[in-house]
């Protein structure tokens, strides 16, 4: 998956068409100022058979929410999402049950996602119970034979999720992801409840199980080092918009978005010989007001017209897109 | 450079019903005015315990059973808890890594920072408040006459950050102790409260223990490391030393497991290096050095006794059995 340049031989999995996710807060007896959150904001994206799209940005740009989006948790406000050519917010609900086994998600916290009643085999196996696949012994063999995969031993298939240290949490949640056997799989900050040297595991488990079972990632992550390791294409997301998709290797050597840019900037290197950032860090993320564009308030390259125009996600070769007045330029 | 303060075999322990642990087992550490001094191990090393042990702010089921923590020449330990009440605050500060649950929710910002000024330097509230104004000035932030009448729920993590801060700093104290200070936060709020802290240090020639498990923070803000893993230092140098030659195999792992050191991940099959297996239970510690289970270079022996810590070169420390001249 390293040559972009042919992409138009790519298959694309999910094609995410002008989606948008109004949320409104307020309105109440307290709060009486009604405000409406753009935590999705009009995103066409999508995603190819067998790469790791990365999804990058801070807390509450929206990552989450267009997560839940594809996975049908949500039903967006306006613009469609088609799974291999069909629209998934007009499936009937036997094509719905099929779509979700088909997408799968991995959660960040592996402390509240797992069920606390009920054992390691029981959480992985219940996807199979409900979808009535195979019986009681197929089911237990499929378990197991998972478990091993993922790195669990036999005889941790009957202890709970309190028994377990977070890694070995994140291992019962990936499993219990994949016993469906699904194409796509959404990690929504899969890692950032770990420690370091568990992180590692956890990743390096990722990439393998990608290459055992030929899945698609769309990896969620705040963290740039961690998504730079995973990914194919990078997409970076600012307040409900996507800024700038690029595959991994330009995003990382040539930014091109002054936001890229300066989330680039604020990541520590990792080497205390290098501490000089490239751009000056201020400001948060923070709605600029109605017109223009959502970064003006922080960016150090506004000139007049992103007061008064939000640049459009503009293609500026086959594999780059960048939503920037000045895209070029800068 | 003068050595502000100095921790001499620490020993603080917790009993709880399993039994009794020891958090932190026999830290030995300094730390001159002025300098950052970076805390790094993964949860449950016992960073925070030390920081506390430091305040002392134990939880009521946990003390201090060894040791000597002494600033400014003095033995924090051998004094009264008065004494420590008048220093905690003034002289030595600490910031929390959640600076929503450590803001008093129903107390607006002003009255908290003014709350700590009117303690330790007996002003009148009025001038208190002005004070505090200008601690929020001094920390960024661009309109305090405003925020000083905010309630914490208010501000955003990023702000908030600072308040805690601004708190922290208003009595001007020698060391500030700052557990995980930006892992709440976002990465681009993160750098600007790292770069707020180390000004701030600079301005008033303060010395910062920074205790994080990101080794990305510490190589971009520490002068010192020191490694903990399970209750215990495992290195302790510069930090030039630390990410350029680690020698105990914990750091070394650690290092090689950061997605940043991994070079850029055009071939897919770049896997990352781990350290296997989990930390160890504190109830349930191996006999010999605690890193063994895990340990790439372990030998038989390393089991048999505890590694203590050794100067290898001026300045770098390390309690490993594997380095060439120790033996046991």
């Amino acid at each position: 998956m390293n040559n972009y340049n042919e992409i138009n031989m790519l298959q694309s999995l999910v094609d995410i068409k002008e989606l948008k996710k109004i949320y409104s807060s307020g309105g109440g007896l307290f709060n009486p100022k009604s405000r409406s959150v753009h935590a999705v904001d009009n995103i066409d994206l999508e995603i190819y058979k067998g790469e790791t799209l990365g999804l990058v940005g801070e807390s509450g740009c929206g990552k989450s929410t267009l997560a839940r989006l594809i996975i049908r948790l949500e039903k967006p406000d306006a613009g469609h999402i088609y799974y291999k050519g069909n629209n998934i917010n007009s499936f009937s609900a036997a094509e719905l049950k099929s779509y979700r086994s088909n997408v799968q998600m991995i959660f960040q916290d592996p402390y509240s996602s797992l069920n606390p009643r009920k054992s390691a085999v029981s959480i992985i196996r219940e996807p199979l119970t409900i979808r009535k696949i195979g019986d009681k012994n197929k089911r237990d063999e499929m378990v197991m034979q998972l478990m091993g995969k993922v790195g669990l031993s036999k005889e941790q298939a009957n202890r709970y999720p309190h028994e377990f240290s977070g890694g070995q949490r994140q291992r019962i949640g990936i499993a219990r992801a994949l016993v469906l056997n699904p194409e796509l799989i959404i990690a929504d900050e899969p890692v950032s409840a770990l420690d370091v040297s568990i992180q590692a595991q956890i990743l390096n488990l990722l990439k393998e199980l990608k290459n055992d079972f030929g899945l698609t990632y769309l990896f969620i992550s705040h963290d740039l080092n961690v998504i730079r390791n995973m990914s194919d294409r990078v997409a970076v997301m600012y307040l409900g918009k996507i800024v700038e998709l690029a595959a991994n290797v330009d995003i990382y050597s040539t930014p091109m978005h002054p936001y890229t840019k300066m989330l680039l900037s604020a990541v520590p290197s990792g080497d205390p010989k290098n501490k000089n950032r490239i751009l000056s860090i201020k400001g948060e993320a923070r709605y600029a007001g109605e017109k223009g564009c959502n970064f003006q308030n922080r960016c150090s390259f506004k000139i007049e017209i992103c007061a008064q125009e939000a640049p459009p996600l503009k293609r500026y070769d086959q594999r780059r897109f960048c939503a920037c007045h000045r895209g070029d330029s800068i | 450079m003068s050595r502000l303060l100095e921790i001499k075999d620490l020993r603080t322990v917790f009993d709880t019903a399993k039994g009794r642990i020891s958090a932190v087992d026999g830290v030995t550490l300094s730390l001159n005015s002025g300098d950052t001094l970076g805390i790094v191990g993964e949860s449950g090393c016992g960073k925070t315990v030390l920081a506390l042990s430091i305040m002392n702010l134990i939880p009521a089921n946990g003390k201090i059973v060894n040791g000597e923590i002494l600033f400014s020449g003095q033995d924090l330990l051998k004094i009264s808890s008065d004494e420590m009440r008048k220093k905690r605050g003034s002289e030595i500060a600490m910031i929390f890594q959640e600076p929503m649950t450590s803001l008093n929710p129903v107390l607006r910002a002003g009255e908290q920072i003014a709350e700590a000024i009117r303690l330790h330097q007996k002003l009148p509230p009025k001038e208190a408040l002005a004070l505090s104004i200008e601690q929020l000035r001094e920390v960024g932030i661009d309109d305090p006459e405003k925020l000083v009448r905010e309630y914490p729920h208010q501000l955003s993590g990023g702000m908030r950050q600072r308040v805690m801060i601004a708190m922290a700093m208003s009595c001007h104290p020698q060391l500030l102790l700052a557990d995980e200070p930006t892992t709440a936060l976002d990465v681009t709020i993160q750098a600007q409260i790292l770069d707020l802290i180390s000004t701030l240090k600079e301005k008033n020639n303060m010395a910062v223990i920074l205790i994080t498990h990101d080794l990305g923070i510490i190589a971009q803000a520490a002068k010192n490391v020191a490694v903990m893993y399970a209750g215990k230092i495992v290195e302790n140098s510069t930090v030039e030393n630390i990410f350029d030659h680690p020698f105990h195999p914990y750091t070394r792992g650690l290092i090689e497991s950061m997605p940043a050191r991994c070079a850029a991940s055009s071939d897919r099959n770049n896997y990352l290096k781990t350290i296997p297996g989990n930390v160890p239970s504190l109830y349930n510690l191996p006999a010999g050095c605690r890193f063994f289970d895990r340990c790439s270079v372990a030998q038989k022996e390393c089991n048999q006794e505890e590694p203590v810590l050794k100067e290898i070169e001026e300045g770098h420390f390390i309690s490993c059995w594997k380095y060439p001249g120790i033996t046991n």
